[in-house]
């Protein structure tokens, strides 16, 4: 090995220039493929008036592009929901972190399920089952969720996720936001 | 493209010149003229032949088609039927092309099965085996792209469903799928830059098809021997007789495609995708076009976490490993010709391999049905199993099977087994007549 001499650091130098000024110039021809302004825009929130949804009717939001479900329980599926053993859960969580409602309304403010209506698995459109399982089953690869949106079994890996979301009111429900003043 | 020396005498004085400043017809008479092919190749062999017909008929009827088509999610779907409506002749151009994807997978398969039977993946074709595999991945990928398009309701829950496998890996999966998506959900900028993808991407094949064949001409073809050709009484010129014997598949198999336009022009295609796509409802059962199926079978087949046992820790979430599991599944081709410890390479003369390959044909079929059915039941326990027989049939049985079998005796050249096949006076030294030539 010879020395290396002033002439091979400028010839790297110059190679490291080019490289980045390559970079320099991918780089917007790569970005210009993430979401754009108009799509980021209409990311923001969505108001969505829910007082004529009874319990045990669900409506379907779309936000983000994305459907959400806003489920009112019952009775009955809310203390399905509470039972659940940890022990059925792949990803588990306990009920009170799942269902949500209207503040100060005792046992209203457990009545609701705002979730993300894209299967984690893959994203397809989970339906609602009545039979077996009182929940939602995923048509393509056969996840099985209950009605707090938590995967019972099937490929999905987690829980349908719960948007940012608050009611405004008892009849107004906010999802996008967490915080009433937004 | 051929690497011997040239036959080519150009006779005419424009013929001379061109010779001397690029030679290109000398190039083309080499390659498809002069170029010397085993005397023995079968039927299997002129899917090649068909394969690049098919790429030129996809070429040319998507251009057309993309004078009428109109990547707008509002339009697009209208603007296809509006095609097979309206447009003179466009109910044929549009039929033409969609089932012109699916007999290019006939093809292909075929093509594929061929050299899995054929041992064409082995030295020294190693590099020509793995630029099909990339064709073959760049296939898949246009065609995927293609089938959203038209804008159906198993256009965008497919693109739904395959982009979100980019959301299963680790930490800049989610990041990921909304750059491919270019939104939060499947919609208007995906529609837009799939349709600039579908354009480029058969021209991409096009080039690794260049180097495939150039590829095939330094080697030379494979033959249902497996032996290579030791002079030039085991070959015959390109052309006539390659040239005759691709151009008679080629029209039989284009009675075929001419059947399915013709007769069955949406038997190949899914009802579902005749319904305007809606981001809101999943189809009740969602499935891939039917070349994709074993692949889909071998997704939704990984149910399970995999982690460290008696602990909690999970290492690949199902999710993760069904999609490993899939690409696993594609890429493993690529690693063939060194998972084959046989230097045998024809079927023909390696009587364990043959039964193993046919039971290979059939688990890939009976997994393309398991990918069909819902994903419930005894159907997803059946895809486990098959998917286990999949993989293991590249890493456990030919692997082994290259160490204990023994094969059949070989016949000392090509021309000695077309002679002794025809039942003609060959010179039959040893017991070698007796190889058994079973076509498949």
């Amino acid at each position: 090995m010879t020395e290396p001499t002033r002439r091979d650091f400028l010839y790297i130098a110059t190679g490291a220039m080019g490289a980045v000024g390559v970079a320099g110039v991918a780089w917007p021809l790569i970005n210009q493929m993430n979401p754009d302004a108009a799509t980021l825009a209409a990311g923001a929130p969505v108001e969505v008036d829910v007082s004529s949804v009874e319990p045990g009717q669900q409506i379907v939001v779309k936000w983000r592009g994305k459907p959400h479900f806003v489920r009112h329980l019952t009775e009955a599926e809310i203390k399905a929901a509470k039972d659940l053993p940890a022990g059925d859960q792949k990803d588990p969580a306990p009920a009170d972190q799942r269902l949500g409602g209207p503040e100060g309304e005792g046992d209203g403010s457990e009545a609701w399920t705002v979730v993300a209506a894209n299967c984690t698995h893959l994203g397809c459109v989970p339906t609602m089952v009545n039979g077996s399982i009182e929940g939602w089953s995923c048509p393509c690869h056969g996840s099985i969720f209950d009605v707090a949106g938590r995967i019972l079994s099937g490929p999905a890996p987690v829980n349908l996720p719960l948007p940012p979301y608050v009611f405004a009111s008892e009849e107004v429900l906010v999802i996008g936001s967490d915080t009433a003043g937004a | 493209m051929s690497g011997g020396h040239s036959s080519y005498q150009p006779t005419s004085g424009i013929g001379k010149w061109m010779d001397a400043r690029l030679p290109l017809p000398r190039l083309l008479y080499d390659s498809f003229v002069s170029y010397p092919v085993p005397r023995n190749l079968n039927t299997w062999y002129t899917f090649g032949g068909i394969l690049a017909l098919m790429l030129v008929s996809q070429i040319v009827t998507g251009i057309v088609l993309a004078m009428h088509y109109i990547p707008q999610v509002d339009q697009a779907f209208e603007s296809v039927h509006l095609i097979r409506r309206d447009v003179n002749g466009g109910n044929i151009l549009q039929i033409w092309h969609a089932v012109g994807a699916s007999m290019f997978f006939v093809a292909v398969y075929v093509h594929i099965f061929r050299g899995l039977y054929y041992g064409s993946y082995k030295a020294p074709r190693e590099v020509l085996w793995i630029l099909g595999v990339i064709i073959y991945l760049l296939m898949m990928a246009t065609a995927f792209m293609g089938y959203v398009l038209p804008w159906g309701q198993m256009s965008l829950w497919g693109a739904t469903v395959i982009t979100g496998f980019f959301s299963a890996i680790p930490l800049v999966g989610e990041g990921l799928q909304e750059f491919l998506l270019g939104g939060y959900a499947v919609g208007q900028p995906t529609l837009n830059r799939f349709f600039s993808l579908h354009y480029l991407l058969p021209f991409m094949i096009a080039g690794v098809v260049i180097l495939h064949v150039w590829a095939l001409h330094v080697t030379g073809q494979t033959n249902p021997t497996g032996i290579d050709v030791k002079s030039g009484q085991d070959t015959v010129a390109f052309t006539p007789y390659a040239t005759i014997k691709d151009a008679f598949a080629l029209v039989v198999f284009f009675i075929l495609f001419a059947y399915f336009i013709f007769y069955l022009p949406d038997y190949l295609g899914h009802a579902d995708n005749y319904i305007q796509a809606d981001s809101l409802k999943t189809p009740a059962h969602i499935v891939p076009e039917w070349y994709f199926l074993p692949f889909y079978a071998i997704l939704r087949a990984v149910t399970f976490n995999i982690g460290i046992p008696f602990t909690d820790i999970v290492l690949i979430d199902s999710k993760l490993g069904g999609v490993l599991a899939m690409f696993g599944s594609i890429a493993i081709l690529a690693f063939l010709p060194w998972l084959d410890t046989s230097r045998v390479r024809s079927a023909n003369y390696r009587p364990l391999y043959k039964q193993f390959f046919w039971l290979f044909v059939i688990v890939c079929i009976i997994l393309g049905y398991l990918g069909s059915r819902p994903a419930e039941g005894w159907y997803v326990i059946f895809s486990q199993i098959f998917t286990f027989w999949y993989f293991a049939h590249f890493l456990i049985i030919l692997p082994v099977l290259g160490l204990i079998e023994k094969p059949l005796p070989m016949p000392a050249s090509i021309t000695e087994a077309v002679l002794a096949k025809k039942g003609g006076a060959a010179s039959t030294p040893d017991g070698a007549a007796a190889a058994p030539e079973t076509k498949s």
